[in-house]
């Protein structure tokens, strides 16, 4: 019996045995046949590599591509490679300079009274300013099924019946595709489609202020789509209103090439806007062919396949996987700026001077929700640039004494290079002025807010949570934006002083004197016990206490108690909204590079309390003089005589102290030595076509940084076997004594 | 076994309301329809117009659950929750907030999720179920104690190390796979080794304990007894009939996440870039993106009530003592 059974095990394991060491050579000659291609660990296909292909990443997919709906940077960094609003801002210069992008020059602009005639620049009469367009001739639309026509001139796929999208997953698997040129009419159709609310423009409000008729023409295309909507049972997605059936009275076509768009007194900043997607052209082929339901059920919408005259088309959109742009094979010739680098900048920036844009033939974003991935493929050469995230920040950035930053020796062995901006945005601690505490215009109101002011170490924020990454604000304008002033002049007199030429803050015992003045001696109030203050925040997660303890122990130095309400982001807006809050935290991004665009936040007409939670300023500031200079400078051209009113506006913020003026952030990115023409411009978002990629260059070296080590798999293989004769040994014995005696721990 | 399959269904209308009714309130408790607004909208610009037209053309301008100025049955139809409900019943899930088609995104999701998830599953399971067999075989030895110490090791590390030290590891430091990606087709079994590896060995320490505790149990039966005092071979008694027997209390935890298998995993999809439904329903709530977040609950719920109903079903195919009725 015994004998039997050992025979038997013998039977069985050898074929087992000899199975398992015929899959380990396989494997063997699958590794070192694989081994001989390059790169096992690349997320791409080499030949992909060896082209001009930029990769990048995005984190947050985009929500939105239609260029009227769209205003978050992570959409408008794809949206703004597609599509070409009239204006666009220079690569190099600085201040930021607007330019022609479409336009055979900058707009014309004239000045018309309230009966349309013209008037002088100086009038006093001027009641309209209007922008009168030129295109640039030849642009075309990217090839799209939505211009294809048949022999009779209709429109080929426009009205598809639903058993015809069957076959039909994305905009490459139509057969035929054609082109028009753009037309000046293209333009304003996007500001038709803007003005109709179902298309829920979040810029529609604001222009309605300031386009002549825009407010009228959207009430009725906005009636007129409603009943059309009605009597066609269809939805917003799937059913087309011919906007050009009806003209906004301030917005003309000329001719193919000319437009104008009339508005309401002056307001310079309209050319700002001009520069963003919400003014690019729609063909209103593309507007039609998107509503047809069969396309809506494959997500195939203008909202997530856009259709421009830009450098570069989308051709895949998977917002969960990856977005591929494609450069466009008609761009017209536009050519990298040959003037305008400020002297501090690296010179081979205007290497590329005069050639055709844009350089890279495709651009691969990929999804990556978490940053531990992304920088170690950054590191090793599978994304061309990267950010710094605050994991990664020792591993790639060293910051001296003096707070200036420089690349770790690692990095610079890579050769990665990094740029280092403040960003044109504030984040400040704003008091609500509406409060009887904190808020107020009394002197001693005002000294309550300036000695905490005081206390509050910025310096010490950006230095422990930051990193360095940001510089202290002396007042709401940011640098880079005009009535922005560096060095003394420009010093926060009442928190800083001036010492051996740079802001020093001031000291405690001055904090505590105002505090003192404000009625508060040592923190407490007048029946002794100790003032109280509430900060509220929708900072909840545990990374958040930190710097909810640090702000506790900055107005703990004043001997303030300070009561942090935390709460979800909802119920924080709510209470920003309705004034229940005593401070708060919160920031802005410039929209355009103008000192009016950071002094609306704190104009009194902006206020929550009078726009019913609607208003930009949530501090509720609402000083009488600094609305009347605030109403000045916002229709002046830049010039010494606003950047005068735009001090002094600054300054009385200062006094008047409604924020703790925080920081201006700084952006730091990295980016490897491969890839050309890196330059930052916040304002600017078609930069991509400016860059250049040197793609031999980084398929050497992501081979070289990519070699797989295969001694580990010999070492794994090796263990695997070793480990098989003692379990076969274990088994014979095993099965030997099973039908012996049992082990009285088997027993148990 | 028909008759029992269409009373299951049946029961689960009124369970798939009540989880729909539940849905309802919780996501109403904590966001507004005008937060909801805000959220899509965006901060800058949002104006109560703005917000308004959009509640409108989403539907959320409608009451909750009871609408007071209709009277009659309209009282309770003209609002949010039956007519938002109704589309559910029908497998009609509309589009997602921001404009989505929700039936589309997940068909496109859903192959990536079960793409890594199927793998995972199958060769988990395998694994487990053998390393199980392999231990029971040697119950009592050092290897046995080893084994199950090493098990207990891999139980008490989060999942999120051993993605990270994998990555690390076999994608930064010794470059055999990519660190992440999601490629179609054969392209993309480079993009899935990783993941279906980590996959499987972050879950075998539970597996490997669970089944080794079944498979004892079955050991010490009579039926085992005689099986050996007939002559059979361990390696017979184990799978012939330890492991058979084994099976109905297996089925009981695995036939019941099957068809959930495909809503993906949330961590491992993040970190690997798997364009898999995993995150779909938290990025949704997070962004406060109702329709997907009703339309991902019900089909969670339906699969759930699917996988119970599979697995009453498995019982006969294994225990023929098993009848549904």
């Amino acid at each position: 019996m015994k004998q039997s059974c050992r025979m038997q095990s013998h039977r069985i394991n050898r074929p087992a045995v000899k199975r398992f060491l015929s899959l380990v050579a396989i494997n063997a000659a699958l590794l070192i046949s694989l081994a001989v291609e390059a790169n096992w660990n690349s997320p791409y296909p080499t030949e992909k590599v060896a082209e001009e292909t930029l990769f990048s990443a995005f984190s947050t997919p985009p929500k939105h591509l239609d260029p009227v709906v769209s205003y978050s940077s992570n959409e408008w960094a794809i949206l703004s490679q597609v599509y070409e609003p009239p204006l666009q801002y220079h690569y190099l210069k600085r201040p930021y300079t607007l330019e022609p992008l479409t336009l055979s020059k900058m707009p014309e602009l004239i000045f018309l009274d309230k009966d349309f005639q013209k008037v002088t620049e100086s009038s006093p009469d001027i009641a309209y300013s209007q922008y009168l367009f030129t295109l640039k001739p030849n642009i075309k639309f990217h090839t799209h099924p939505a211009f294809v026509q048949n022999k009779e001139g209709e429109w080929t796929y426009h009205k598809m019946s639903q058993t015809a999208f069957e076959d039909i997953d994305s905009i490459a698997d139509f057969e035929l595709k054609a082109s028009r040129t753009l037309l000046a009419s293209d333009y304003v159709y996007a500001i038709k489609r803007m003005a109709l609310r179902q298309n829920h423009s979040p810029i529609l409000d604001s222009m309605m202020d300031y386009i002549e008729g825009l407010k009228q023409y959207s009430d009725k295309v906005t009636k007129g789509y409603q009943q059309h909507l009605g009597n066609s049972k269809g939805t917003v997605k799937t059913t087309f209103y011919d906007l050009n059936k009806f003209d906004i009275k301030g917005v003309e076509v000329i001719d193919s090439t000319h437009y104008s768009i009339t508005i309401k007194g002056r307001y310079p900043q309209f050319m700002y806007w001009l520069s963003m997607n919400f003014f690019s052209p729609i063909a209103w082929e593309v507007d039609a062919f998107y509503k047809q339901p069969g396309l809506v059920e494959k997500n195939l919408t203008l909202d997530t396949s856009p259709v421009g005259t830009g450098p570069y088309q989308l051709v895949e959109n998977n917002p969960n996987k990856r977005l591929r742009l494609l450069a466009n094979p008609d761009y017209r010739i536009e050519r990298y700026p040959s003037s305008g680098l400020p002297q501090e900048a690296d010179a081979s920036l205007l290497e590329d001077a005069g050639k055709p844009l844009p350089f890279i033939k495709e651009v691969i974003y990929s999804l990556e929700k978490e940053s531990v991935p992304l920088w170690n493929k950054f590191l090793q050469g599978y994304y061309d640039a990267s950010g710094v995230s605050s994991d990664s920040f020792d591993q790639a950035v060293n910051v001296s004494n003096t707070g200036s930053m420089s690349l770790t020796a690692e990095m610079t062995e890579k050769g990665i290079q990094f740029l280092n901006m403040v960003e044109p945005s504030v984040m400040y601690f704003g008091f609500n002025m509406a409060d009887p505490v904190v808020g107020g215009y009394s002197d001693k109101q005002r000294k309550l807010r300036q000695a905490i002011s005081i206390a509050v170490n910025y310096e010490e924020y950006v230095s422990i949570f930051l990193n360095g990454r940001g510089v202290v604000a002396h007042g709401p304008v940011p640098p880079g934006i005009p009535g922005y002033v560096s060095g003394k002049p420009g010093l926060n007199s009442v928190i800083f002083d001036w010492v051996e030429g740079q802001p020093i803050r001031k000291s405690l015992l001055v904090a505590k004197q105002l505090l003192t003045e404000a009625g508060y001696p040592d923190g407490r109030m007048s029946d002794g016990k100790p003032l109280t203050l509430y900060y509220d925040t929708a900072s909840t997660g545990a990374d958040s206490q930190s710097v909810l303890n640090w702000y506790r122990k900055q107005f703990a130095k004043l001997g303030i108690e300070l009561v942090i309400r935390a709460t979800d982001y909802n119920r924080f807006q709510d209470k920003v909204r309705g004034a229940k809050v005593q401070m708060f935290s919160w920031g802005w991004n410039a929209d355009y590079p103008d000192p009016e665009n950071f002094l609306f936040l704190l104009f009194g007409g902006n206020a929550t309390i009078h726009t019913d939670g609607a208003g930009i300023n949530s501090s509720n500031y609402d000083n009488p003089e600094f609305n009347a200079l605030f109403l000045e400078m916002k229709t002046m051209e830049n010039g010494p005589k606003r950047q005068g009113i735009t001090q002094k506006m600054i300054k009385i913020l200062q006094e008047d102290s409604p924020w703790i003026w925080g920081y201006y952030p700084k952006s730091l990115a990295l980016y490897h030595h491969w890839l050309h023409n890196v330059w930052p411009n916040p304002l600017a978002n078609n930069t991509v076509k400016y860059r250049r990629i040197d793609a031999e260059a980084r398929q050497k070296l992501q081979a070289e940084w990519n070699q797989p080590v295969l001694w580990p798999f010999g070492i794994v293989i090796a263990l695997i076997l070793l480990s098989i004769y003692p379990l076969i040994r274990a088994y014979r014995k095993r099965q030997h004594r099973v039908f012996s005696q049992p082990t009285p721990k088997e027993q148990d | 076994m028909f008759a029992y399959i269409v009373r299951r269904l049946l029961f689960a209308f009124p369970i798939l309301l009540g989880v729909n009714f539940i849905t309802f309130a919780l996501f109403f408790m904590v966001n507004t329809p005008d937060d909801m607004a805000r959220a899509q909208l965006g901060a800058k610009q949002t104006t109560p117009e703005l917000i308004a037209s959009w509640k409108v053309e989403h539907g959320y301008d409608k009451p909750l659950f009871i609408n007071a100025d209709k009277g009659g049955i309209k009282t309770i139809t003209e609002t949010l929750f039956v007519q938002e409900s109704l589309k559910l019943f029908t497998f009609d899930f509309g589009q997602s907030d921001s404009g989505r088609q929700i039936t589309a995104d997940i068909y496109e999701r859903m192959w990536p999720s079960l793409a890594i998830a199927l793998p995972t599953f199958i060769i988990g399971l395998v694994t487990s179920i053998s390393l199980a067999l392999l231990i029971v075989l040697f119950r009592g030895t050092p290897l046995d104690t080893a084994t199950m110490m090493i098990a207990v090791g891999i139980m008490s590390v989060s999942g999120l190390f051993y993605i990270i030290a994998g990555q690390v590891l076999f994608s930064k430091t010794w470059h055999w796979v990519p660190i992440s990606g999601y490629a179609e087709g054969w392209e993309g079994v480079k993009f899935l080794i990783l993941p279906v590896l980590i996959g499987v060995f972050s879950g075998i320490g539970s597996g490997v304990r669970w089944y080794r505790s079944i498979f004892l149990e079955e050991m010490n039966k009579d039926y085992i007894r005689t099986a050996r005092a007939k002559g059979l071979s361990e390696r017979q008694v184990l799978f012939g009939h330890v492991l058979q027997n084994g099976m109905l209390p297996i089925l009981t935890g695995v036939v019941v996440v099957i068809p959930t298998l495909f809503m993906g995993s949330l961590i491992m999809e993040s970190f690997f870039g798997i364009p898999g439904l995993g995150s779909y329903t938290i990025d949704a709530i997070n962004a406060q993106d109702f329709g997907i977040v009703k339309a991902m609950v019900f089909i969670g719920s339906v699969l759930y009530i699917i996988g119970l109903v599979l697995t009453d079903i498995s019982y006969t195919l294994f225990d023929p003592r098993v009848k549904l009725s």
